[in-house]
């Protein structure tokens, strides 16, 4: 029901708000540690806003073995 | 079904929550009461990050957030606190108080309480948060040395209490235990010393009297993590992965219980609960249906629902909340099924004001406020009607209305689980003085017959008591100090804890004040805490003056003055020197002491007022008490 592209969309908007920086922008093949500020306390509330927002659940080692966001976009879309 | 960690008694937080966070802050009158209204609403982990990080720029800038109180909160916690601190903050305005937030680097408990100089007790905090859980005590396995083990989980604890108490000020606050799901034997968990479940129930036992001893407060997340769900409310998942130590759905609800507590500290608990009729009371329109016919008592399930919500409301009543009923209905209808039905719980004489009539709620609200001389901010307003509760919300924002689901089965818990009469001890007084705002109504009447208020008072057979500080009045002592803003001169607040320090110093005046009249028996309703001066060893210095604004008009003031100085005077002291701290709600007793008789000495740029007395040209009045007193 959600393209890729409005996953990656909403994921942006949610790292955005979490980061407060309005600039960020992501791409599929973005990784956290190449983002200011995505540390690993902002990755914990950033991966809970992501659940939240769209109402899914990872398990533990759909989260330990994301590389970039190109994989946490398939990740929502494999949930929804 | 109820879910308690969504949180259904707050509405959903506006389409353009972020337009109007943003707002509040350009507001003329400042960003305290927009905030304020922001934080009632449910709010998603962004809504709560978006306002903590405004939150916290406007009190690094030094704004003035009033109406919210400052407070300066120390977390220590054994687990990743970040993700709890923004609803944390957010959950801190929706009780009262503007959070100042330090959280102790994770896991640092121990180093950071021997650590006095640590970043997080560099404000001089107003309260520590101790917060730790099951594994953090090795409580999180079978043990084959229960006894032992017990021990030494307490026996940490109570060394990170004892060295937070080293520095004193900071009011204690820490944690229980929750018990997690699943179990070793099944049945006979409990009983087998050595099980989770028992070791927990044991340290929970043991924790309590701890913090007695200590003066620490106790946030009961056992029996928070119980009503959720002991399943819901942890999760393993997060755990693993971030340390987290609760899932995540219930952070908003676990940082609300804190902010219960600390807004409780700051005297932001709700004291009055003021029921609509129609089909929140009772089922029906009495007014259409007639007595007969409304559904209230057994025997009808729908009876039953609001049976129960009779209960709660007598049940807080019982534990010291004023009831009021606003209505929109002839005042004789309403209070028909109060005075003849059979089946009702609540009666005439359980509700101190009754507000039934056609003008809107709003305004019957504002003035069941005024009649019982409390602010607007102390007052629950249950209603079935989602206008009237939109309509209260907008004109009265202060005011805390819960939302309430389509069957009335649930409103008491709805109501219940939001916290809103939040206490931090409880005294039988608590209860004496409900029925006091009740017989106010009796002594309008004795007013009316006596021929000026001299006569009037003495026809009311005052009695009052004045003492010095004790154990049995700490805890009504320290609440009245949090709690009342009106009658105090210099609106110092004092923990539990420092109440009793105060009570240990050797020169120090204290004085707890008790009237009762023979309607009722007010209970405790004033303080005073004078110090020897700095500079005139001959002389005392109010540091603390208040009195309960229940007894304005009674000439209470006047006697707790001829108290203080008679006790000074039996310590040798011949001058009493005492001030007055403006502050946005004391206005009324900014000419008190000029009024008693001191002399003004200066009067400070800032609105500070100082005093000073003779008491060798001191004369008592005439007053219309009979007198206990009890020396130390």
């Amino acid at each position: 029901m959600f393209t890729d592209d409005e996953i990656l969309s909403r994921i942006t908007d949610v790292v955005r708000d979490q980061l407060d920086d309005d600039d960020i922008t992501l791409t599929q093949t973005t990784e956290a540690n190449k983002i200011d500020g995505w540390d690993s306390l902002a990755h914990v509330r950033i991966m809970i806003a992501v659940e939240e927002e769209f109402g899914v659940r990872f398990q533990t080692s759909e989260i330990t073995s994301l590389k970039n966001v190109g994989g946490l976009v398939a990740l929502v879309r494999s949930k929804l | 079904m109820f879910v308690p960690w969504q949180m259904p008694w707050l509405p959903n937080a506006p389409e353009d929550f972020r337009a109007r966070l943003k707002a509040a802050r350009t507001l003329a009158e400042g960003p305290g009461a927009a905030l304020a209204q922001l934080a009632l609403h449910r709010l998603n982990s962004t809504q709560a990050r978006t306002f903590a990080r405004m939150l916290r720029d406007l009190i690094s800038e030094g704004v003035s957030l009033a109406p919210l109180a400052p407070f300066r909160l120390a977390v220590l916690s054994s687990a990743t606190f970040d993700t709890i601190e923004d609803a944390l903050v957010a959950a801190g305005a929706r009780h009262g108080v503007a959070l100042d937030l330090r959280v102790a680097e994770y896991d640092q408990i121990i180093q950071t309480a021997f650590n006095p100089a640590a970043n997080v007790f560099a404000t001089k905090p107003d309260a520590v948060f101790v917060h730790f859980d099951h594994r953090w005590l090795a409580l999180d396995r079978f043990s084959t040395d229960p006894a032992g083990t017990v021990d030494a989980a307490l026996d940490q604890v109570s060394m990170v209490l004892r060295a937070l108490s080293e520095a004193p000020g900071a009011q204690i606050i820490v944690s229980n235990v929750a018990t997690p799901p699943g179990g070793l034997f099944g049945s006979i968990d409990r009983s087998v010393a050595g099980t989770q479940r028992a070791q927990i129930a044991a340290f929970n036992h043991g924790l309590h009297d701890l913090a007695l001893a200590m003066g620490a407060l106790i946030l009961d997340v056992a029996g928070l993590a119980e009503q959720v769900g002991t399943a819901t409310w942890f999760d393993p998942v997060m755990w693993n992965l971030y340390k987290l130590p609760i899932a995540s759905d219930c952070a908003p609800l676990f940082a609300d219980a804190v902010a219960r507590m600390v807004g409780a500290l700051r005297g932001k608990a709700r004291k009055c609960l003021v029921l609509d009729c129609d089909n929140t009371l009772w089922g029906g329109v009495i007014g259409d249906d007639g007595m007969e016919n409304i559904l209230i008592g057994s025997g009808n399930p729908e009876g039953e629902s609001f049976l129960a919500v009779q209960q709660l409301a007598l049940d807080l009543k019982k534990r010291g909340i004023i009831l009021a009923v606003c209505s929109k209905n002839f005042d004789e209808t309403a209070r028909q099924p109060f005075r003849e039905h059979a089946d009702m719980l609540l009666r005439e004489s359980d509700i101190a004001v009754f507000q039934a009539n056609w003008t809107d709620k709003p305004s019957n609200l504002e003035a069941i406020a005024a009649t019982l001389e409390i602010g607007l901010d102390s007052l629950v307003f249950l209603d079935d009607n989602s206008a009237e509760r939109a309509q209260v919300r907008v004109a009265l924002p202060m005011v805390a209305v819960p939302e309430l689901p389509a069957d009335p089965a649930y409103y008491p818990l709805y109501l219940a689980s939001a916290g809103y009469f939040e206490a931090l001890a409880y005294s039988t007084e608590d209860s004496a003085r409900v029925d006091s705002y009740i017989a106010n109504a009796q002594r309008a009447e004795v007013k009316q017959q006596s021929r000026d208020l001299g006569d009037y008072l003495r026809a009311l057979d005052m009695m009052l008591t004045t003492q010095p500080f004790d154990v049995q009045g700490r805890a009504r002592i320290s609440q009245l100090i949090n709690k009342s803003n009106q009658f105090n001169l210099t609106t110092r607040r004092y923990s539990e804890a420092e109440v009793r320090t105060v009570e240990d110093e050797a020169d120090t005046l204290t004085l707890q004040v008790r009237l009762k009249d023979k309607f009722s028996d007010f209970g405790m309703i004033g303080v005073v805490i004078a110090r020897p001066h700095a500079d005139d060893p001959d002389a005392l210095d109010v540091d603390t003056w208040l009195m309960s604004c229940r007894v304005l008009g009674r000439r209470v003031e006047e006697a707790m003055l001829e108290a203080v100085v008679e006790r000074a005077r039996k310590a040798g002291k011949s001058r009493l020197y005492a001030r007055y701290l403006p502050t946005p709600k004391n206005g009324m007793v900014r000419t008190l002491f000029d009024t008693l008789g001191l002399e003004l000495i200066s009067e400070e740029a800032d609105g500070e007022r100082r005093y000073r007395l003779d008491l060798t040209g001191y004369t008592a009045p005439d007053l219309p008490f009979s007198r206990e007193q009890t020396a130390r």
